[in-house]
């Protein structure tokens, strides 16, 4: 059923507000005059429309309308060299679009947890002090992120001797030390196991329950899709389809990109996780956590 | 210390030291030793204007380092030939044309060595001023963009997420560090400046756990390389300068060695 989804994104949201842009700062881009034809939503923490982006004389964003508001996970998702990350660099301001509107909530703290982050072993740095580039804040507050993310015992530890999950952990615990009003993750589970990544997704759900704040998330794992996302966006350059998780997975589109196995495994996560594999695959019944510790 | 021309030294050297080890770290970091080297081989050029127009030399090395590091950081966003490649062609060419035109100024007596490696026992109480004013003019721009300038040296996007201002930062430590050269190239001359920068910073690598550890651990060795480098080109005749930068060259190896050691193992 095709009208079960939202096409484009967020026509069901354009409530004449009009151009009133009270909250925040725009950025105008490509030929003055030419407008979007959609408004920005202006309860949206930030609010795209109409982005394009062409490098070395390749499409890579065409006409993407995007809104992420206050307690909404929003998560992306589609295929390799789909302009997942591009999209990414360009709502936070990396990266300029040819054409398009962006608005951002004015004052609004970002979390970022990039996809690629290579640690330079030229710079000596703790886990604590890493953390503390986000915002400065007390060694109390510093040990609860820490702790939230599973990683108060790498306290002290140099960033260069982390394994990669423990180093997306440390990042996120970077991002959430900002007290963000919006959490952006590219790719937060790269690296990490199946395991680690149902807590992963617990811990975001959990975060965005107490403190309100919006989530865009960003995956090309197409197995396990939050079951929390508010709304997925399957994007291939531009948007295909988007959606409530469930509804996404049964879009003609969504199948025609990833094909029919993706979409039978789609949104698996919320009923599959009663069991761990060990190092040798092999299954053992487990509980699901609702709260992460430190691991061993 | 009844010399005054070696207490100069020392002081001109130990103030070196301490400006050239915090801003050694962040050329270590960034990755900008070759850079540092274009600036400093450029400066040469700034010593045969001084010469010809009759100019303070640290003045006029200052106006031509400044001027070439803004040129770098232009053209550092072309992408027609590897940077690195483009550092090493403007490097020498710097150098050559440095060499050539002082030598056309001041005629095939002039005493070139003084420039390329330095002259830290000709150090005048004019220099000493010039070494304390920048030298702390240097040290309070990097105290005033050490946490920006950390963070976009770990992750440039994130710091720039984060709401750091990239570009500005870089300017300023650009601009910095071609006064720091300025400073460096009458004390141990432009072959050696970008030495007396980055191997401080080396050596305190392996000892440090922050990045101020590393600052401090650096300003240590380079204080001590001046005091025994001068001591030994005193007792022993050799040039000051390359004694300095031969004693880092030992802090260096002697602080390395139990890495290496380990991870051989």
């Amino acid at each position: 059923m095709p009208d079960e989804v939202s096409l484009p994104v967020l026509s069901r949201h354009g409530h004449g507000r009009g151009h009133e842009h009270a909250h925040g700062a725009e950025y105008h881009h490509g030929v003055p005059g030419l407008s979007s034809p959609l408004a920005h939503d202006a309860d949206a923490l930030i609010s795209a429309r109409a982005l394009e982006l062409a490098r070395g004389g390749r499409s890579i964003l065409q006409g993407i309308d995007i809104d992420i508001r206050a307690g909404e996970i929003v998560t992306v998702i589609g295929p390799n060299g789909a302009g997942k990350t591009t999209l990414v660099r360009v709502l936070l301001g990396l990266e300029a679009p040819d054409a398009g509107t962006i608005v951002r909530k004015e004052g609004l703290a970002v979390g970022y947890a990039p996809q690629r982050f290579e640690v330079d072993r030229a710079i000596p740095l703790t886990v604590v002090r890493f953390v503390s580039m986000g915002r400065r804040a007390s060694a109390e507050e510093i040990a609860r992120i820490l702790g939230h993310v599973g990683a108060g015992a790498l306290a002290e530890r140099q960033l260069s001797e982390l394994s990669g999950g423990e180093l997306q952990r440390v990042i996120l615990a970077r991002a959430l030390i900002r007290e963000p009003a919006l959490l952006v993750l590219d790719e937060p589970v790269r690296g990490v196991d199946y395991a680690g990544e149902a807590e992963l997704y617990t811990l975001i759900s959990r975060l965005r329950s107490e403190n309100g704040f919006g989530v865009l998330l960003v995956s090309h794992d197409l197995h396990v899709v939050m079951a929390q996302s508010d709304r997925v966006i399957c994007l291939n350059r531009h948007v295909c389809c988007s959606g409530v998780p469930e509804s996404v997975a049964q879009h003609p589109e969504y199948e025609r990109l990833f094909g029919p196995q993706a979409a039978r495994a789609f949104g698996l996560y919320h009923h599959q996780h009663d069991h761990r594999h060990d190092l040798a695959g092999e299954p053992h019944p487990s509980r699901v956590r609702d709260e992460t510790g430190p691991r061993s | 210390m009844s010399e005054p021309f070696l207490l100069r030294a020392l002081l001109a050297g130990l103030g070196l030291a301490i400006v050239a080890a915090p801003l050694g770290c962040f050329v270590v970091w960034r990755r900008m030793a070759y850079y540092g080297e274009t600036v400093a081989q450029a400066g040469l050029i700034g010593v045969a204007v001084g010469l010809a127009l009759s100019l303070n030399l640290t003045a006029s090395v200052l106006i031509v380092t400044l001027a070439v590091s803004g040129l770098l950081v232009v053209l550092s966003r072309q992408q027609v030939v590897p940077f690195d490649t483009l550092l090493g062609l403007l490097a020498h060419a710097a150098l050559a044309l440095g060499v050539i035109a002082a030598s056309l100024v001041r005629g095939p007596q002039l005493d070139l060595m003084a420039f390329l490696f330095g002259d830290i026992f000709a150090i005048t109480y004019v220099d000493l001023r010039w070494i304390t004013l920048g030298g702390l003019a240097a040290l309070a721009a990097l105290a005033w963009i050490w946490r920006p300038l950390l963070a976009l040296s770990v992750h440039e996007d994130l710091a720039a997420a984060e709401g750091t201002s990239t570009e500005r930062t870089k300017m300023v430590f650009v601009l910095v560090l071609a006064l720091v050269v300025a400073i460096a190239i009458k004390i141990v001359g432009v072959l050696l400046t970008i030495a007396f920068l980055i191997m401080p910073a080396a050596a305190a690598r392996p000892l440090s756990e922050t990045p101020e550890q590393m600052a401090l651990f650096a300003a240590i060795f380079g204080m001590l390389s001046v005091a025994i480098g001068l001591f030994l080109s005193i007792s022993l005749d050799t040039p000051g300068g390359p004694s300095i930068v031969l004693m880092l060259a030992v802090f260096f190896v002697v602080s390395i060695f139990p890495t290496v050691l380990r991870r051989g193992r």
